[in-house]
C-alpha cells in the first residue's frame, strides 16, 4: 500500500477507473468532489426522496453523501469486490464487508426494494439502468456461486465425519486440509461478472488502438496518435495510462478462465 | 519514584501536570530486526548475545519480508518476541541490570533469532500459503527452557527455544574435532566432563499443528490450564492439547450451510486469563461473544453477548467497516474486555452486555475522510490493542506512526510518535497532536498531511513495567517510563 494523502477525497484512486459508462468514468475522474454551494443545496432536496433505509426524515439523511457520490462509491465497492475475488485466496474479512457495503450502497440506490438476493433493476437517479441492472444480477449471482463453489471444494475433500459415538467432547476435525478459493473456480465465477454485461460495457469505448491488424504490418508504421474515439472526447482527462490499464484490467480477466498455474 | 503500576498495588497517575504521560516517557532503544541478508553473517557468530544495539541500529538496508507483523512479550517482560513478514520471529533479551550501568535498564538485545514458519505452496489449490507471522503467544515459563506458539495462516507451531553454556568434552571415540578414532589406538577409556563454552541460544520445534484450518487464522491464544490452546480463522475456532497434533476440537463454527448466506467472519478470539472454560471472540459486525466450554461441546451458542447499539447520527455506507473489532483482549485481571474497531478502543465490562463501560477516541478526526480511506484500503486495517500489567492505560496505535495511551482513571490521553527523527537514545517523547481545522499551531501536524502508509498495527506492554515496545514497518521501538 503506497502511501497517499487524502488530497482527492471521495475520488478513486488512479488506475482504478474500471467502469465503462463515460457519465460514469467522467464523474470518477473529476477532482474531488467539491461543488458550488446551491449545487450542494439542490442534492439535498432531491435526497429527501432517495433516503436510506426508507426513512426520509432521518437525521442521517440530511448529511448523506449526494447520490452521485453513492454511484461512483458503488462502482469502487464492485471493482474493490472483483479485486477481491481475483486473488487466488481472498481474504474472507475483506470480502464479506465489501459485500455487505456493497447492498447498503444498493440499497439507497434502490428505495422501492428491500434488498432481495437478486434484485430487480431498480430506479438508480444519474447512472445508466442497464449497467446496474447487469452488475447488479452478475454481482449477486457471481457471489452466490463462488461462494457455493467454495463450499463444494470444502466438502470433497474433507475427511470422514467422526463416529456418533466419540468420546471425547467437540467434534475432531480431520487431517485433510478443504481449501478456499481455488483459481479455476474462481475464473468461470468472475468471468460472470464482466460476461454478463459484456458488450453493453464496452460499447461506447473505442478499442482500434489495440486491434492487432494496426500494429502488425510493419510498413504501414505505426499509429501512433489515438484515434479520437468517443472515449476520448467525452473523457479529456482520460489518458492512455488508465486505458492501458483497462485492457490490462481485461486481459487479466480472460487470463483467469484459463488453466492458472502456481503462485498467488 | 518507583515504577507507575505494580501488578497488585493501586495505579499511580501517568502524569503530573500537563497532559497524560507528557514529558514522562523516553526512547531506550530502536531496534532494527536482522535483515534477511545479514542474518548469513550473523551466523558465523556463534554468539549472538554479542550483537550489539548499535550493529543493528545501523542497518539501512531493509526487505518487505522485514516488515514486524506482531510483537508480545513473556509472562515475565524479560523476554520480548517479534515475527515478521519473511516468517522469521527474533527474540529480544532485556540487558541484565548492573550496578555499573544503571542506565542501560530496559535494553533489549537480540537473543535468538529463527526461521519459524516457510512460504509453502499447496498443489491441490495452486495456492502460495504466507509464511507471515500473524501471531506469537508465550507460554509461562515451568523449567529451564522458553516456549513459544508461533503461526501463520495455516499452520501453528510450537518452539522451544534454551541455552547452551556448557558441552561435552573427552569422548572416547572421537577427537576434539568431531573425528572419528581408530578404535585400535584407544588404550585408556576416560569419563567425558562437561565444560562451559560460549552461550549459544537454540531454537528447536516441538510440535507442528496443521491442516486443520481451512482459512486464514488470525488469533491463537494459550489456555489458562497451559494444556490447551485455541487456533482462531475466520469461520471456526479450534481447541488443541499442546501434546496431540494430529486432532484438533472445534469448538466454534459460523460458517453459514449456504455460503451465499455468510455475512461475518470471525476477526480476533481469546481465552479469560484465569477461566479455563471462558473465551471470547469478536466479528466482523462489532459484536463479541462470551462463551463458555461446559456449557456444550460446540460454542456455537454464547453466554453473553456484547454489542453496542448503532449511534443513528453516525450512521454511513461504512459503518460496519468502522465496527468491524480488530483485536480483543481481557484486563489482566479478568473483569473486563477491551475492543479495537477502525475509530475507537471500547472497554466493556463482563457483566454488562449493552454497551461498553468507556469508549476512546483514537483519530476521530478521519470519521470525515473514510471515504478516501475505503478508497485506498486503509478502512480495512487491523489495529490491535493492549492493556498495561495494572489495566490502568491502554495503549493503541494509529498512522503517520503515532500511538495513543489512554489513562482509565484520570481520562487523560496523550499521543505519542514512533519515528527515526526523534530517536536519540534516551530523548523524550514529546506528545504530538493532530490539527482538525482551524489555524494549525506551530507543532500540530494537519490530517490532510498525515502519512497512511506508516501505521503503528502492533504494540505491546511489559506485564508489570512501564516499558513498551511499538513496531513500525521493520523497526522496533522499546520505550520506557522516565524514572525521575
Amino acid at each position: 500500500m503506497k502511501g497517499r494523502g487524502l488530497g482527492r477525497q471521495g475520488v478513486p484512486a488512479a488506475g482504478s477507473s474500471g467502469r465503462f459508462d463515460p457519465r460514469v468514468r467522467q464523474m470518477m475522474l473529476s477532482k474531488g468532489l467539491k461543488r458550488k454551494r446551491e449545487e450542494e443545496e439542490e442534492e439535498k432536496e432531491s435526497l429527501a426522496v432517495d433516503a436510506w433505509w426508507l426513512d426520509p426524515g432521518h437525521p442521517a439523511v440530511a448529511q448523506a453523501p449526494p447520490a452521485v457520490a453513492s454511484s461512483s462509491l458503488f462502482d469502487l465497492s464492485v471493482l474493490k469486490l472483483h479485486h477481491s475475488l481475483r486473488q487466488s485466496e481472498p481474504d474472507l474479512r475483506h470480502l464479506v464487508l465489501v459485500v455487505n457495503t456493497l447492498r447498503r450502497i444498493q440499497a439507497s440506490m434502490a428505495p422501492t426494494a428491500a434488498l432481495p438476493p437478486v434484485p430487480s433493476p431498480p430506479a438508480a437517479p444519474g447512472v445508466a439502468d442497464n449497467l446496474l441492472a447487469s452488475s447488479d444480477a452478475a454481482l449477486s449471482a457471481s457471489m452466490a456461486s463462488l461462494l457455493e463453489d467454495l463450499s463444494h471444494i470444502e466438502g470433497l475433500s474433507q475427511a470422514p465425519q467422526p463416529l456418533a459415538d466419540e468420546g471425547p467432547p467437540g467434534r475432531p476435525t480431520g487431517g485433510a486440509s478443504p481449501g478456499l478459493g481455488a483459481l479455476d473456480l474462481l475464473g468461470p465465477a468472475t468471468g460472470c461478472l464482466l460476461d454478463d454485461g459484456f458488450e453493453g460495457l464496452f460499447e461506447d469505448i473505442d478499442t482500434s488502438m489495440y486491434d492487432s491488424e494496426l500494429w502488425a504490418p510493419a510498413s504501414e508504421g505505426l499509429k501512433p496518435g489515438p484515434e479520437d474515439g468517443p472515449g476520448k472526447e467525452e473523457a479529456p482527462e482520460l489518458d492512455e495510462a488508465e486505458l492501458d490499464y483497462l485492457m490490462d484490467v481485461l486481459v487479466g480477466t480472460q487470463a483467469l478462465e484459463r488453466p492458472p498455474g502456481p503462485g498467488r | 519514584l518507583g515504577p507507575w503500576c505494580s501488578p497488585t498495588g493501586s495505579p499511580a497517575p501517568l502524569s503530573c501536570e500537563t497532559g497524560c504521560g507528557e514529558g514522562s516517557w523516553i526512547l531506550v532503544c530502536r531496534l532494527l530486526v536482522p535483515t534477511q541478508v545479514s542474518l548469513l553473517s550473523m551466523e558465523e557468530d556463534i554468539d549472538t548475545r554479542k550483537i550489539n544495539n548499535s550493529f543493528l541500529r545501523d542497518h539501512s538496508y531493509a526487505t518487505e519480508a522485514d516488515i514486524i507483523s506482531t510483537v508480545e512479550f513473556n509472562h515475565t517482560g524479560e523476554l520480548l518476541a517479534t515475527g515478521d513478514k519473511g516468517g522469521r520471529v527474533v527474540i529480544f533479551q532485556r540487558e541484565q541490570e548492573s550496578k555499573n550501568q544503571v542506565h542501560r535498564r530496559g535494553e533489549y538485545n537480540v537473543y535468538s533469532t529463527f526461521q519459524s514458519h516457510e512460504p509453502e505452496f499447496d498443489y491441490l489449490k495452486s495456492l502460495e500459503i504466507e509464511e507471515k507471522i500473524n501471531k506469537i503467544r508465550w507460554l509461562p515459563q515451568q523449567n529451564a527452557a522458553y516456549f513459544l506458539l508461533s503461526t501463520n495462516d495455516k499452520t501453528v507451531k510450537l518452539w522451544k527455544v534454551s541455552e547452551r553454556d556448557k558441552r561435552p568434552e573427552g569422548y572416547n571415540l572421537k577427537d576434539e574435532e568431531g573425528r572419528l578414532r581408530d578404535p585400535a589406538t584407544i588404550t585408556t577409556l576416560r569419563v567425558p566432563v562437561l565444560r562451559p563454552m560460549d552461550l549459544m541460544v537454540e531454537a528447536t520445534p516441538r510440535r507442528v499443528f496443521a491442516n486443520a484450518h481451512t482459512y486464514h487464522i488470525n488469533s491463537i491464544s494459550v489456555n489458562s490450564d497451559y494444556e490447551t490452546y485455541m487456533s482462531a480463522d475466520d469461520l471456526r475456532i479450534n481447541l488443541w492439547n499442546f501434546e496431540i497434533t494430529n486432532q484438533s476440537f472445534n469448538i466454534v463454527d459460523i460458517k453459514p450451510a449456504n455460503m451465499e448466506e455468510l455475512t461475518e467472519v470471525i476477526t480476533a478470539a481469546e481465552f479469560h486469563p484465569h477461566h479455563c472454560n471462558t473465551f471470547v471472540y469478536s466479528s466482523s459486525k462489532g459484536t463479541i461473544r462470551l462463551c463458555d466450554m461446559r456449557a456444550s461441546a460446540l460454542c456455537d451458542r454464547h453466554t453473553k453477548f456484547f454489542e453496542e447499539p448503532e449511534d443513528p447520527s453516525n450512521r454511513s455506507f461504512f459503518s460496519e467497516i468502522i465496527s468491524s473489532i480488530s483485536d480483543v483482549k481481557f484486563s489482566h485481571s479478568g473483569r473486563y474486555i477491551m475492543t479495537r474497531d477502525y475509530l475507537t478502543v471500547k472497554v466493556w465490562d463482563l457483566n454488562m452486555e449493552n454497551r461498553p463501560i468507556e469508549t476512546y477516541q483514537v483519530h476521530d478526526y478521519l470519521r470525515s475522510k473514510l471515504c478516501s480511506l475505503y478508497e485506498n484500503d486503509c478502512i480495512f486495517d487491523k489495529f490491535e490493542c493492549v492493556w498495561n500489567g495494572s489495566d490502568s492505560v491502554i495503549m493503541t496505535g494509529s498512522y503517520n506512526n503515532f500511538f495513543r495511551m489512554f489513562d482509565r482513571n484520570t481520562k487523560r490521553d496523550v499521543t505519542l510518535e514512533a519515528s527515526r527523527e526523534n530517536s536519540k537514545p534516551r530523548a523524550i517523547l514529546k506528545p504530538r497532536k493532530v490539527c482538525v481545522g482551524g489555524k494549525r499551531r506551530k507543532d500540530e501536524i494537519s490530517v490532510d498531511s498525515l502519512d497512511f502508509s506508516k501505521k503503528i498495527l502492533h504494540t505491546a506492554w511489559h506485564p508489570s513495567e512501564n516499558i513498551i515496545a511499538v513496531a513500525a514497518t521493520n523497526n522496533l521501538y522499546i520505550f520506557q517510563d522516565k524514572v525521575n
